[in-house]
């Protein structure tokens, strides 16, 4: 290690090495220092999606009696935020079917596999998956093609004769799920 | 007069020192030999060049919104001065720049340029090339028609496989848990500022570096590269041989940049960029999202691989390609550069070519997807009068059969050919097969009543 005193090479006449160090530190310092402060405020835009979470809201899907016993319906509800300049876009769409005469139950539209849109196919009780072919049965199970798992659901109350369902995010597989 | 202008020239000169400050790269010596091989990294730039001019125009019509994207994009294509052309332009500049790095990544591989000392141009090269895709997806996005969002929708699917972290990276992708109001203005941060400036950093970065390491000589065989004599002899090479780069060299690439920009316009003139396909809609079930062609072959692999194995293979298969792209320098950074004398190098582009335009032709073709656009099959086709057989016809398309299954030359290719089943399969068979499905076929006991089945199996048995 060089001695703090000691004359430095390229430095004015006099000049110690510690002054040099101080100096460089301090510019260095002080760049990073400035640095930092303005990227928090940049870091909480880009990060904001994970800060702030949506809240779950029940949404109302019109009465019980809307509904037939049996049949599987495509309705579609706002999620869980909207803002004001995403109205249209702020929507998500489940396939709802009515059990029996107060329990109901919601498959989410989005397959299992990698997410594409399924379609009820009415006449063989069948989703479909136009992306890669997967097929679950009308209670959600798979029935062909690559998903594993089967569609998730939603939660679905029924309250003073209408019919609820709780938003939620598109569901994700994952590597556990 | 001319006189006046080399003085003005020369007091701007004198203040600025621009001439004197690219002069040494206009000027510097390349290798011999350099002929139209070495064209297609700088037609991947001049691409680029494209892609932000184009870019900055269609940013002068587009409205980043949620809300009224889509209208904007429509206006674009149908009232904007120009602008159908001015899209189409973006469209193919993106598509020849992939192209182009392609194949001037493919021709890097088999000269073995990589090799010491300009490891660093092909790791800068493969961050371009990530760079590039992330932009070309990003951009597909910014269409926000009903195949955007909902391509949206997939990557966050693929996202989700990261081992830990899937599900945090997805919601992130999507600036929330749905696509909402922040999933197309975060995208259009993306796709406009951070990855251009990165882009851009890393393509000064890149050109730079072909600058200092110098133009790579044409491999010769039994020339092997030392790293102890490589830049001396470079150097004696380029002193005794070499060429200014301008313009003995650099004429090729005005030629041939020209050429894939013209190309590129007309192709946007008269074919134009793709049709946009419907108002978004997250809650529509009627999409049926694809890449561009240039991703189709990952969707493809998406499709054909075995669904246990998949899911490991989304999560750590990207990584495993690129640290293998970054470590290939390291792997081999000496010895013979001559592609005859690296077989394998030759095989393994060959088959990797094969296998990317094999998977995208496939993709294209998606024999996977089940049809919903099959027609009833005509009574040409059913060819028989026998109330039963007609009526299990009608079943065959009514239940959806006819989405997987071809009858002649009707219906989806998923599930296999039953032209001619009556001959392969007996009528219990058929029962068994049709109640209980099997391989990649749903069960249909539950959705058919005695009758139906007996008239499905009916007509199946009249197949021959
Ligand atoms: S996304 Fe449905 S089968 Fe792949």
């Amino acid at each position: 290690m060089e001695n703090n005193n000691t004359p430095c090479e390229g430095c004015r006449p006099g000049e110690s090495t510690g002054r040099r160090r101080f100096l460089s530190q301090l510019s260095i310092g002080l760049s990073v220092l400035g640095g930092l402060v303005v990227s928090i405020p940049v870091l909480g835009a880009f990060l904001q999606p994970l800060l702030k979470k949506s809240m779950p809201s029940w949404r109302a899907l019109g009465s019980v009696s809307d509904y037939e016993v049996g049949k599987t319906l495509l309705v579609r509800f706002e999620d869980g935020e909207v803002l004001s300049w995403a109205r249209s876009i702020s929507h998500s769409a489940a396939w709802l079917r009515r059990l029996d005469e107060n329990s109901f139950e919601a498959f989410a539209i989005n397959c299992a596999h990698l997410g594409c849109p399924v379609r009820w196919e009415e006449s063989s009780s069948l989703f479909l998956c136009p992306c890669h072919g997967g097929v679950y049965y009308k209670n959600g199970e798979v029935a062909a093609g690559p998903p594993l798992r089967g569609l998730s659901r939603y939660s679905v109350r029924v309250r003073k004769g209408k019919v609820e369902i709780l938003t939620r995010g598109i569901p994700i597989t994952t590597l556990t799920s | 007069m001319k006189k006046k202008a080399r003085k003005i020239l020369n007091w701007l000169e004198d203040r600025t020192g621009l001439y004197a400050l690219f002069r040494p790269a206009m000027n510097h010596l390349v290798p011999p030999g350099a002929k139209w091989f070495y064209v297609f990294g700088s037609a991947t730039m001049f691409c680029l060049i494209l892609q932000v001019v184009t870019g900055v125009g269609l940013s002068m019509l587009y409205q980043p919104s949620a809300d009224t994207a889509y209208e904007s994009l429509m206006y674009i294509q149908e009232q904007a001065v120009l602008g159908r052309w001015l899209r189409g332009i973006h469209y193919f500049g993106a598509s020849g720049m992939i192209l182009l790095m392609g194949i001037h990544m493919i021709r890097v591989y088999l000269m073995a340029v990589y090799k010491f000392p300009r490891e660093m141009q092909w790791i800068t090269g493969v961050v371009l090339l990530l760079l590039t895709v992330v932009m070309g997806f990003t951009g597909q996005l910014l269409r926000w028609d009903d195949t955007g969002v909902w391509s949206a929708v997939v990557a966050a699917e693929q996202l989700g496989r990261i081992p830990l972290i899937g599900k945090t990276i997805s919601y992130f992708l999507l600036g929330g848990d749905t696509v909402g109001g922040h999933t197309l203005s975060r995208f259009y941060s993306y796709h406009v500022f951070v990855v251009p400036a990165m882009l851009l950093s890393f393509t000064a970065f890149h050109v730079y570096l072909v600058f200092r390491n110098g133009i790579s000589e044409p491999p010769k065989r039994g020339r092997l590269v030392d790293s102890n004599t490589y830049r001396p002899w470079y150097k004696k090479m380029l002193q005794k041989k070499g060429v200014p780069f301008f313009p003995y060299a650099a004429w090729r690439d005005a030629v041939f940049g020209t050429a894939v920009v013209l190309v590129i316009c007309m192709l946007a003139y008269f074919v134009g960029a793709p049709e946009l396909s419907g108002k978004p809609d997250p809650s529509s079930i009627s999409a049926n999202p694809r890449p561009d062609w240039y991703l189709v072959w990952v969707f493809a692999l998406f499709a054909l691989m075995p669904p246990r194995i998949e899911d490991y293979f989304i999560a750590f298969g990207p990584l495993v390609l690129v640290g293998l792209l970054l470590a290939l320098p390291f792997l081999s950074s000496r010895g013979e550069r001559h592609p005859l004398r690296r077989p394998w190098a030759i095989i393994g582009v060959v088959v990797t070519v094969a296998v990317v335009v094999s998977l995208t032709l496939e993709g294209m073709r998606s024999p996977w997807s089940p049809r919903f656009d099959v027609k009833p099959l005509e009574s040409r086709v059913i060819d028989s009068r026998e109330a039963s057989v007609v009526s299990g016809a009608r079943l065959f398309y009514d239940k959806g059969c006819l989405y997987c299954h071809k009858i002649e030359k009707y219906g989806g290719e998923r599930g296999p050919d039953l032209s001619q089943v009556g001959r392969r399969l007996k009528k219990d068979e058929l029962v068994i097969r049709v109640v209980n499905g099997g391989h990649n076929m749903p069960a249909f006991g539950g959705s058919l009543s005695k009758k139906e089945l007996a008239e499905i199996v009916d007509f199946l048995q009249s197949r021959k």
